[in-house]
């Protein structure tokens, strides 16, 4: 059997930050994520989880190692160019969904694929059906300040998978939200991942990553376990 | 556009990028009005200073205009040792004669004084002196006849009087109607005209002026003049003052002196400008202490949006689109305050002026270097906050507080 393409690869990469002792947040990671998977990695706080997502979403560089997002090597990349693979090829959720509050729940969708040089016509349209995707076609023209917790996170996520990335990071997206929305947030990624959307969410709470295919779970900057190790082949 | 590794770069439209450059001022509303309150006050004056200095010397110099810049006063010298100098007999004929004076009046002065009857105590003269002139004196000074007219040929010779328009006020004269008459030098002489002020012989507001002729005849006048006004030809003006001396008194040149009216108005309008330079400059220290108040204002809200500057960055946003965002916020701050104090300026011109009745005039450098000098402060003031905000990496920025 010919596994799917790797969108994410990392090899032996370690992360330390500067400091008496140093601290290293990543000690050795290999860890490989393809296309159409969606991976729950857990693990508890200070375990490397927020380090990994940056290394993974190359908004930090690894100490040492390899990393290839969506096929090329991170460490031959200018700054510049790592912005554009953001840009295109990586969908970012976070626990404080960052949105700009004051704008429309279209605008915020909108801005997934502001820096990709789309027109503002064409990315409001996209957004509109995204918005329709998540099932907020009724809040698109609402100010997100407006909206409820989980309304917010639903925003936050259609924009996440607007210009449908080659792989979407979650940092705990269910972090500030009710059990019955953080249910309905849950829910929503699976049915994206069923649509093809390749998904990596980072999670303190084993329930929630034991409902993905796949989990990763780290210990103190090690991958401790994961489920998929044995599976697939190289 | 790809680089060499093929990656297609992050592009942000022009729109987008005005847009986004514009989400500070539309979410802090209050925070951005008050910060461009210091560029507004600054332009403002800067803008008013040059404009009502512009439109008070454009009145002066339309006075000049109209008053004409081509009019010499030549007197006889009074220093040390020259007792009362009077000028030569011949004076007024030798003027006449130099190639481009256009017109020659002389004027003497009459030892009499003027009172509204015989009846005033003859110490109470009021400060009035009486003087004897050619009849083409109103027309060489370009003055005008407030009521009634100025002396003519046939009435200088006999005892009519033209006053000036202090010296009428002086005698508590106001109309020539019903007759009225003065005593003059013992005698009953008639008012025919009073005179407008003369801005270019302001000696002559507080006068009794009598014909030359009228003056030998009742007041013991020995026709010697004290002064002549000459008016030439405009571009001869340097001209005629260096030979006006000479010409007068062959003799003795230097006791003659020669002046032009119309320099004290020009040192007028210069100190006007010395002013306007210290207006100026206090209006460049508003200017600066505006653009301080906006990188202030520009450093806090980097700080403040630490988390929209990450998520940018996470979006795709290079750091050039980041400091862009903020430089051009900046900008947008100064320039709103800018176009505030130019329209503030104006206002405050035009306002002034209208009190004033001057023609508002608001020189073209004023607005445009308003706003210019606003847009130089405004990119100076967000070009620290700008880079700060380019310089903050990924994850330290969405490192939640």
């Amino acid at each position: 059997m010919t596994a799917p393409e790797a969108v994410l690869d990392l090899r032996g990469v370690t992360k330390e930050y500067p400091g008496t002792p140093p601290v290293r947040a990543l000690r050795g990671i290999d860890l490989t994520i393809r296309s159409g998977e969606l991976v729950g990695v857990v693990g508890p706080s200070g375990s490397g989880k927020s380090t990994l997502l940056h290394v993974m979403g190359t908004l930090d560089r690894p100490t040492a190692g390899d990393v290839h997002v969506a096929g090329y090597d991170i460490s031959r990349l200018s700054d510049r160019d790592l912005s554009a693979v953001r840009a295109r090829n990586i969908g970012f959720v976070f626990q404080q969904f960052h949105l700009l509050d004051g704008y429309t729940a279209l605008d915020n969708v909108a801005d997934g694929l502001l820096y990709t040089g789309m027109s503002a016509a064409d990315r409001r349209d996209l957004a509109a059906d995204t918005l329709g995707r998540v099932g907020l076609a009724h809040r698109v023209t609402h100010a997100t300040s407006k909206l409820s917790g989980g309304e917010r996170q639903r925003v936050a996520v259609a924009r996440a998978v607007l210009g449908r990335p080659a792989i979407v990071l979650a940092d705990e997206p269910t972090g500030n939200l009710d059990s019955t929305s953080s249910d309905a947030i849950v829910e929503l990624l699976e049915e994206l991942n069923a649509e093809g959307i390749t998904l990596v969410v980072i999670t303190h709470n084993p329930e929630i990553a034991a409902r993905f295919p796949r989990q990763v779970s780290l210990l103190d900057g090690l991958v401790e376990s994961d489920s998929a190790a044995a599976g697939v082949g190289r | 556009m790809t680089d060499r590794n093929g990656i297609v770069r992050s592009r942000l439209h022009a729109g987008d990028v005005l847009r986004t450059a514009t989400v500070g001022l539309r979410t802090r509303k209050m925070r951005a009005a008050l910060s461009a309150l210091g560029i507004t006050i600054g332009i403002a004056s800067l803008v008013a200073v040059l404009g009502l200095s512009d439109s008070s010397r454009s009145d002066l110099l339309t006075q000049l205009d109209r008053l004409g810049t081509n009019l010499l006063v030549v007197q006889a010298g009074t220093g040390i040792g020259l007792g009362n100098a009077e000028l030569p007999d011949t004076a007024a004929v030798m003027v006449e004669r130099i190639g481009p004076v256009e017109d020659v009046a002389a004027v003497g002065s009459v030892d009499a004084n003027v009172y509204r009857s015989d009846l005033v105590p003859s110490t109470r003269s009021g400060g009035i002196s009486v003087s004897a002139v050619d009849t083409n004196l109103l027309d060489t000074l370009e003055g005008t006849v407030a009521e009634g007219r100025f002396l003519d040929e046939a009435s200088a010779a006999y005892p009519t009087v033209v006053l000036g328009s202090i010296a009428a006020e002086r005698l508590g004269i106001a109309t020539i109607a019903d007759g009225q008459l003065v005593w003059l030098g013992d005698q009953w002489f008639a008012v025919i005209g009073i005179l407008d002020p003369l801005e270019l012989a302001g000696s002559l507001d507080r006068s009794a002026i009598v014909g030359a002729g009228a003056a030998e005849d009742y007041l013991g006048f020995d026709g010697v003049a004290s002064s002549l006004y000459v008016r030439t030809h405009p571009d001869w003006v340097d001209g005629v003052m260096g030979v006006l001396p000479a010409t007068v008194n062959p003799e003795n040149p230097d006791q003659v002196e020669v002046s032009r009216p119309t320099d004290a108005l020009e040192a007028r309008a210069a100190a006007e400008s010395a002013f306007t330079a210290l207006f100026l400059g206090l209006g460049v220290v508003a200017l600066i202490v505006g653009g301080v108040g906006i990188a202030n204002v520009m450093v806090i809200s980097v700080l403040e949006r630490r988390s929209e500057i990450g998520l940018r960055r996470a979006l795709g946003a290079t750091r050039r689109h980041v400091a862009l965002q903020f430089l051009l916020e900046a900008l947008m701050l100064a320039l709103a305050g800018g176009l505030g104090g130019v329209l503030l300026g104006v206002g405050v011109t035009a306002g002034y002026s209208a009190l004033r009745g001057w023609d508002v005039l608001i020189p073209t450098v004023a607005w445009t270097g308003g706003l210019a000098a606003a847009l130089v402060i405004g990119a100076v003031a967000g070009l620290y906050p700008a880079m700060r905000a380019a310089r903050l990496s990924p994850t330290e920025a969405l490192r939640t507080t």
